[in-house]
């Protein structure tokens, strides 16, 4: 059983989720056996390639994914105790924008092109907190400025194309924030975005976060960007979190050989001149047929026969880093990679 | 507001372009046809032939007729109807509008109306039985010709049932069949159009947004879904407008009602080419400004039309 | 070295010593696809196959294709027989879609009239289809100023709907069965130019091409390789499409007297005849007006799930 530090701390307590798609060709198994928790005021980063179904979790959450064809296979989802998995719509509606709050990768597709945006953020506004139109066109016009957007008495009456994309996404995290919801889901907020936008957006989730006291899920592929701002970080691969720690357990102990790609596939300042960036060579396996044993150990340099063969079991390492990863048993040989040996940052 | 003056000149100039090039091929297109009116009338002497040919201005030269008739045009002066003695083409149009136009109003309100409903319904409750009905409706719709749907009408409710006047014109009950027989197409092109919009803005991410932010179905499909998929309905309004303009040809001919576009099928039979110009320039003038209109609109409704 | 506090699990496995020798990656497993990987086109037409309305459709137009050529050898008389004897009888077992007033057999007719209508709905189709591509593919392709007058024109030509351009086209050139043909096929082309003027536009930008024009890609080779394959779906999508808009501007113009002249027959004409005496002799009218019908309904359904197959957004 895992130990949780502060039982009241607790906000998001998911418990060995298991999602599914059903297509014209199978069952297509995004998500197997997820666990993982929230905090509340903390961030934690889920981090994977594309398609290892950290996105279709996040999404479970807020029960966003279309049923059918996807369907909840088992587990829970506990928030402040009470398990949305079991929420009906009309439930769920009133969570959704109030208590946990989601912002998605492209601003420009992810708002309504024909409303200007103050209307945009007054509508959780006057929805949730019962508002009157006034005083929520007042907060939305606050809601632009907390979010740094200059002039924002214009930029609410003014509709998204005539935004560019760095304020597109702040004006999106202005309408996730506007009813002060406990946690906010950020799936690939900075992807779509230059490099310079991306580090302003992150800082200002960062500031927002302290100001509000909001727990947040950052969803990422880019492990360069959680760096500064995660708390705690769980990688995903093949959907099983395969690894998952304090942000300085996975920086400076990684255990786990797909962790040590990913680290290792990061460009840094402080490489010696001759290094290279290593990749990962190979591609995830396609989920509609998950493989036997460890999902990574096709491309794993430190595969083993057992690998192949069965699914590792989890290993608690300390109070909060755990890996699911058949090196950590007593049997299997000493790894000697830099990586191993807390060499990341 | 720059912007929409300039669209307004422009879509100003399009639509008065268009209007000279629709009369100036009419007009040539007329005077190609081998031969005149007046050969199949019985023996005309020769004097009162002069004297025909003058009063219409069919001795002058190509270019000079074609400046004149601009020129009567720009007066609004169509000609007189070289069948209908004493009657100008302007008087004859006069006549036969309102009743075209009551008619093509009222099929495209109902087309619109229902078929919006009808398109909305089945999108919302997709892969379900109603959805089905309405596809198969639409498909339907559109592959039975107006004349099937007319003399289907007639016979079940004029000759069968009894209820209701089978041709002419004259009270409310006469309206029914010719406007039903009329908009049922559009009902049909219309739903389909609207579903497939629907369908399309569903599955945009900002839809998923409006979601995410715990806004209930009913506020997610009014203000954001259907807001948005009705623009594409907006811009074939005006198209639609020109396909119920030419139905109503046939539907006039099949109910007998007193309509231009009775006059238009009566004036091609009967080779009455000012009749026939003056109708084609005065449907082509409707038409126009129809789209004109529907295109103001346009801009003023999609505000990404403004950047454009 | 840390606790592997699984024990209960690992219990249930058969762990040996051996099992933990380092093999590392294996090559051919990551790069194992299992999902059976379609073409374009395989995926279209297993989406086409599936959609029960479409394949009836297709069905369904082949046998009257067929029955447009083996109808009217099916009764011993031609279509333009006289027995009048015979006049306005109901369907019976002798005329199996009864006679017209003048004695004629409507099953024969209906069926000769197939063949001119589904003749003139196709002739017309293939000129008007080829007209746009060419126009369309040449406004997109050269650009510029003549792109933007070629389709002013298209939007003037437009303003007018099809319907009363072909009539008076009738009425210059006078009534016939080439008339009818010329008429469809001038008017119905900017539809079709538009797409594909918006496809080549669409195609000009896109890296591929780009890509291809660095690899030393001369212009035709772009067009055959990258173009054509791409415009193909949108193209047949039209193409299927404009079959029944072709017989719907045949049956309108005869249904009002412009069409076919005497002694041509075709659905549209007959239609004409039955009409006038529908209210006694509903028949007259009614066989060839579900012909008319059903094939459009069929061509329509066709189109329908051409587009739904072809569509990649739908792929499931």
């Amino acid at each position: 059983m895992e130990n949780i530090e502060n039982k009241e701390r607790l906000l998001l307590d998911v418990k060995d989720l298991y999602v599914s798609f059903d297509t014209y060709a199978g069952e297509v198994q995004a998500v197997r056996g997820v666990t993982f928790h929230v905090n509340r005021g903390e961030t934690l980063a889920i981090v994977g390639e594309s398609g290892c179904g950290k996105s279709v979790t996040a999404q479970t959450v807020m029960q966003l994914i279309p049923m059918p064809p996807g369907r909840i296979k088992g587990g829970n989802i506990f928030f402040e105790g009470k398990d949305l998995s079991k929420y009906s719509d009309k439930q769920m509606e009133k969570v959704r924008g109030k208590d946990i709050s989601m912002i998605f990768q492209d601003p420009m597709t992810s708002l309504n092109p024909t409303m200007r945006i103050g209307k945009q953020i007054m509508e959780g506004l006057m929805k949730h907190q019962k508002l009157p139109k006034n005083e929520a066109k007042n907060r939305s016009i606050e809601m632009l400025k907390l979010v740094g957007l200059p002039n924002p008495e214009k930029r609410a009456n003014q509709y998204p194309h005539e935004f560019s994309g760095g304020m597109r996404q702040r004006a999106m995290i202005a309408i996730a924030l506007a009813c002060n919801p406990k946690l906010l889901i950020a799936d690939e907020p900075t992807t779509a975005l230059d490099v310079t936008i991306q580090a302003q957006i992150m800082e200002l989730m960062k500031d927002l976060q302290v100001k509000l006291d909001t727990a947040i899920i950052l969803i990422t592929h880019d492990l360069g960007v959680v760096a500064k701002v995660a708390d705690r970080i769980a990688v995903m691969y093949a959907g099983v979190i395969i690894e998952s720690g304090t942000s300085e357990e996975i920086f400076h102990h990684p255990q786990h050989p797909y962790t040590w790609g990913l680290l290792k596939s990061v460009p840094r300042l402080d490489m010696e001149t001759k290094g290279r960036l290593v990749p990962i060579y190979g591609t995830p396996p396609d989920l509609f047929a998950p493989p036997k044993g460890c999902p990574f150990a096709p491309r794993c340099d430190y595969a083993m026969k057992v690998c192949k063969t069965y699914g590792p079991v989890r290993t608690n390492l300390t109070e909060s880093h755990y890996t699911h990863c058949w090196l950590q048993h007593e049997w299997a040989p000493k790894v000697d990679d830099k990586f191993a040996k807390g060499g990341a940052v | 507001m720059l912007f929409m003056l300039r669209y307004t000149v422009k879509r100003t100039l399009m639509a008065i372009l268009t209007l000279w090039v629709i009369i100036t091929i009419t007009f040539f297109l007329m005077h190609s046809i081998p031969g005149d009116p007046f050969t199949d009338q019985k023996k005309i002497p020769a004097e009162i032939m002069e004297k025909l040919k003058m009063k219409y201005g069919l001795d002058k030269p190509l270019i000079v007729q074609y400046g004149t008739y601009l020129k009567n045009i720009l007066k609004g002066d169509l000609g007189d109807s070289m069948k209908y003695k004493n009657r100008s083409v302007n008087d004859m149009l006069r006549d036969g509008f309102p009743v075209s136009f009551k008619i093509g109003i009222y099929a495209l309100a109902l087309g619109a109306g229902l078929g919006i409903l009808f398109g909305i319904v089945a999108a919302l409750h997709r892969g379900k039985a109603i959805d089905y009905f309405v596809i198969v409706l639409a498909v339907v719709g559109v592959s039975v010709p107006e004349f099937v749907f007319a003399a289907l009408f007639q016979w079940i409710f004029g000759v069968w049932l009894e209820v209701l006047p089978v041709a002419r014109w004259g009270t409310p009950a006469h309206y029914i069949m010719p406007v039903f027989a009329l908009g049922a197409t559009y009902i049909a092109y219309i739903a389909r159009m609207m579903r497939t919009s629907m369908l399309d803005v569903l599955n945009q991410d900002y839809i998923r947004t409006a979601r995410a932010k715990g806004l209930s179905n009913f506020a997610v499909t009014w203000k954001h879904t259907i807001r948005n998929a009705i623009l594409p309905i907006v811009t074939i309004l005006g198209v639609s407008f020109a396909g119920i303009v030419v139905g109503s040809f046939v539907i006039e001919s099949i109910f007998a009602i007193p309509g231009i576009g009775k006059y238009f099928v009566q004036s091609i039979t009967q080779q009455d080419y000012t009749l026939i110009m003056g109708t084609t320039i005065f449907y082509a003038a409707i038409l126009i400004l129809m789209m004109y209109i529907v295109d103001l609109f346009y801009g003023v409704v999609d505000p990404r039309i403004r950047l454009e | 070295m840390a606790d592997t506090n699984n024990v209960a699990k690992t219990d249930k496995m058969n762990l040996s010593k051996d099992m933990f020798e380092v093999v590392g990656k294996d090559v051919a497993d990551y790069e194992k696809i299992v999902r059976p990987s379609l073409t374009y086109w395989a995926d279209a037409w297993r989406r086409l196959k599936e959609n029960k309305l479409a394949i009836f459709s297709l069905i369904l137009l082949i046998i009257i294709v067929v029955m447009a050529f083996v109808g009217p050898k099916m009764r011993p008389w031609e279509y333009d027989y006289q027995d009048f004897t015979v006049i306005n009888k109901g369907p019976n077992s002798v005329h199996w879609f009864g006679t017209d007033e003048l004695g004629r057999d409507i099953f024969v007719r209906c069926w000769e009239g197939a063949k001119v209508s589904l003749f003139i709905a196709l002739i017309s189709t293939v000129i008007n289809v080829t007209i746009g591509i060419l126009y369309g593919g040449i406004s997109g392709y050269v650009g510029g100023y003549t792109d933007m007058i070629l389709m002013r024109i298209v939007e003037i030509i437009y303003s007018i709907p099809t319907l009363l351009w072909v009539i008076l086209l009738m009425v210059v050139l006078g009534q016939g069965l080439g008339t009818i043909i010329i008429a469809i096929s001038i008017t119905g082309w900017g539809g079709m130019a538009r797409i594909v003027r918006g496809q080549v536009l669409q195609l000009k930008q896109m890296e591929f091409v780009l890509a291809a024009k660095t690899l030393g890609a001369d212009s035709s080779r772009i067009i055959t390789r990258h173009l054509v394959p791409n415009t193909m779906g949108p193209i047949i999508i039209n193409l299927t499409f404009q079959v029944p808009g072709a017989i719907f501007t045949e049956a309108m113009l005869s249904y009002i007297g412009l069409g076919l002249p005497e002694p041509y027959a075709s659905w549209g004409t007959l239609a004409q005849r039955g009409a006038r005496l529908f209210l006694i002799y509903p028949y007259q009218l009614a066989f060839p007006a579900v012909l008319i019908c059903v094939t459009m309904l069929a061509f329509n359904l066709l189109g329908d799930g051409l587009r739904d197959s072809l569509d990649p957004r739908l792929r499931t």
